[in-house]
């Protein structure tokens, strides 16, 4: 009945709302506020996870930090709304919170009839399968007849069910709220599987009493663009929360850090001098200060370094780069240029 | 006195306004056109809200594939039916789990609340405990107690428990063996229906004979043997015709056979045993209005206790209960939205969940949501009004 209320209170504020023109009234929304209300998930380590202090840390986590220190030039002014599956999407178009950075796949439903916006992606995935070592499976096509944990609400949920019929098997479908709870239920054995995005089920696996008891299996069976949205209507702060992502990505191409970003705006660089608002388009055209993305870097770092520091080789994830790579090292991550 | 009274009743007419039959018509008008126009106004801002934030609006949602499976349905469905389709399976399973909800609940709490009231001090006592605990614990934990700290400690399907010949309990629920129902068993359910008309005939009978001549006859336990010897006997006259199939191990799960998810027992446990802790005390309230002189009237005309609580005492009390009772019917209902923290999938879980996020649809799916649980209060309760209006005192 809670989940219940809060969908049907947040579908209540998208009638009671005033129908005043959605156009570019975000931005003057943050900045009057004084910090970005921003909707991550309920907790996964490496993407949105508060820490013991209560900080929350993560890819996406750091989408938010850097649209805030790209609108308000302090990473720090955010407020999070941890948000399930379930819950994302209305939150965004009631205008709970300004922009959705919780893994959440880029589809063409979602970017077409959702009055919402993906403004990138900051992580591509695959679906994947997590087994108990102890049932001796290698591949998810001995899988017919398992049950399946899943969480409520996702494009996993679809996934599922085109690719056990597609490969005649049955499964049991067990769907709960929370990955939380999934990962319980795993635990427990009350399925066979746990199936969600790639990179959740290594955040998933070290949540385990015992992490070496599972294994994922090799077969990703789905493209999963993993981005921030925003709603529709305001192209303004699409155009910050885009660019706020080239920022990083575009920072990582140049070699600048978090470390070495003061030194290097002093060179004579021209696209350096350009990304720090020395020269070049500054920051006129998305309405913020010159620095805008100087300060994404200073503040939270460049997309290399948000990657290491929460899924790659400097976190307990430890995830390969691999297609999340730059362009130029053979993955996927390609910003336009800033000129 | 006299000039002000003639201002009322001789000046034939008072003034529109000053008649108050009149104004509380005109104020009560006013006020239905106020809400009507309040609501116009929310339907209409909220449609163009809509539109300008690009959100499709319609039910043309219903009639698109659901490309999605759900763990129990009562009637067919899989990926290829339409989203349409995900609202009955959910409807259903959520009146499944309110039914049996409902009937559980009735039973303990009846036996809970006569046993308050017992002279024995241990059972009246344990059910005080009973009605203590379970009353003031909230439903969400005790959910979750039943689903992850008594169930999921079930072993798993390779080392399941054997109750009995075929019945399976493990951590996937309890297996049961599933008739199988061969030629000739149609016989077996006409002896059934054949035996139900005979004991009706017998119980007004007995009823009759008891009126005229006051000798008492068991129609009840007569009927209920009558039953099973008509049908043992035509079933074995027709040659056995029902088999079982047994659950067995295959793979991963057990295969064929009845499973009982343990999502639907928890919540079920759950469920009952809270709402009982307040019919409970539903009954003995009512028990305890019964004035103490019905008892002591009826035992001093020799009837046993058990007689005097079934014909004195109880429907007497019944009058006081139903009410009250009503109301924790609605409440079960309600709270069998809970199913969604662990997965059962009801109603909510189904529709207002991954059916609202698969199609976005939030405003048609939170409506046809709450539709549901009001119609399905509204029937609840105009069905207990009307077992209410029978069973109340009819004076003479």
């Amino acid at each position: 009945m809670k989940k219940l209320g809060i969908i049907a209170a947040a579908a209540m504020s998208i009638s009671v709302a005033q129908s005043a023109s959605a156009e570019d009234v975000t931005l003057k929304g943050v900045q009057d506020r004084g910090f970005v209300q921003c909707g991550v998930s309920t907790g996964l380590p490496g993407f949105s996870n508060p820490d013991e202090k209560g900080n929350w840390t993560g890819m996406d986590v750091d989408v938010c930090r850097a649209v805030a220190a790209a609108t308000l030039g302090d990473a720090t002014k955010v407020k999070y709304t941890p948000l399930t599956a379930k819950e994302r999407f209305t939150a965004l178009q009631s205008g709970e919170i300004d922009v959705l950075s919780r893994n959440t796949t880029w589809t063409q439903t979602r970017d077409t009839s959702l009055g919402l916006n993906f403004a990138g992606v900051n992580y591509y995935d695959g679906q994947g399968f997590m087994v108990s070592k102890s049932l001796g499976v290698k591949s998810a096509l001995e899988l017919d007849g398992a049950a399946v944990c899943i969480q409520a609400g996702t494009t996993t949920e679809l996934n599922l069910a085109d690719y056990f019929r597609q490969n005649n098997m049955k499964y049991q479908p067990v769907v709960f709220d929370t990955s939380d709870q999934t990962v319980k239920g795993f635990e427990a054995g009350r399925c066979d599987i746990l199936t969600s995005d790639a990179s959740q089920l290594y955040a998933l696996r070290i949540k385990l009493a015992n992490p070496d008891s599972a294994m994922v299996l090799p077969e990703i069976i789905s493209k999963e663009p993993l981005g921030p949205v925003v709603r529709q209507g305001d192209d303004q702060w699409f155009n910050i929360v885009k660019w706020s992502m080239n920022a990083l990505i575009n920072a990582e191409e140049l070699g600048l850090t978090s470390a070495n970003v003061d030194e290097q705006k002093m060179g004579d660089n021209p696209a350096v001098r350009r990304f720090v608002g020395l020269d070049g388009p500054k920051g006129k055209g998305l309405g913020l200060a010159d620095d805008w993305a100087y300060q994404i870097v200073k503040q939270v770092g460049s997309y290399g370094e948000v990657f290491e520091r929460n899924v790659g080789g400097d976190s307990a994830l430890n995830i390969e780069r691999g297609v999340n790579a730059l362009w130029s090292k053979g993955g996927f991550m390609y910003a336009p240029p800033m000129r | 006195m006299m000039p002000e009274d003639n201002k009322y009743s001789a000046n034939s007419k008072p003034k529109f306004w000053n008649d108050p039959e009149k104004r509380s018509l005109l104020f009560q008008v006013l006020m239905v056109g106020t809400v009507i126009l309040f609501a116009l106004y929310i339907i209409n801002n909220t449609m163009n809200n809509l539109e300008s934030r690009g959100i499709s609006t319609g039910f043309g949602f219903l009639s698109q594939n659901a490309g999605f499976d759900i763990l129990l349905t009562l009637i067919p469905f899989d990926a290829t039916y339409s989203f349409g389709r995900t609202f009955f399976v959910g409807l259903l399973n959520t009146m499944l789990v309110s039914f049996l909800g409902v009937i559980l609940a009735t039973i303990l709490g009846f036996i809970i609340g006569v046993a308050r009231l017992s002279h024995n001090w241990l059972i009246s006592r344990m059910a005080s405990v009973y009605v203590e605990t379970f009353r003031n614990i909230p439903l969400l934990l005790q959910i979750f107690f039943w689903y992850f700290a008594v169930l999921q400690l079930l072993p798993s399907p390779r080392e399941s428990i054997e109750l009995f010949d075929g019945v399976q309990l493990n951590v996937r629920g309890l297996y049961f063996p599933a008739p199988i129902t061969g030629d000739g068993f149609g016989w077996v359910v006409i002896a059934f229906f054949a035996s139900l008309v005979m004991s009706v005939f017998m119980i007004r009978w007995a009823k009759k004979r008891q009126d005229e001549t006051g000798q008492f006859f068991p129609a009840y336990w007569a009927s209920f043997g009558l039953v099973i010897v008509l049908c043992g006997l035509t079933y074995l006259a027709s040659g056995s015709p029902l088999t079982w199939e047994y659950p067995e191990l295959k793979g991963f799960n057990f295969k064929g056979g009845i499973n009982v998810i343990p999502e639907l027992s928890a919540l079920l446990l759950a469920l009952s045993i809270y709402t009982a802790a307040f019919i409970a005390e539903i009954v003995r309230s009512g028990i305890e209005a019964v004035d103490k002189g019905q008892t002591e009237a009826s035992s001093a005309l020799g009837l046993p206790r058990s007689r005097t609580l079934r014909l004195v005492v109880i429907p007497q009390a019944m009058r006081v209960v139903i009410p009250p009772l009503t109301s924790q019917y609605l409440n079960l209902i309600k709270n069998s939205s809970l199913a969604t923290a662990i997965g059962y999938p009801d109603l909510v879980s189904v529709f207002a969940g991954t059916t609202l996020n698969q199609t976005g649809q939030a405003i048609e799916v939170i409506a046809m949501t709450m539709a549901v649980y009001l119609t399905l209060s509204l029937l609840v309760s105009l069905f207990m009004n009307w077992y209410n209006k029978r069973m109340a005192l009819v004076e003479r």
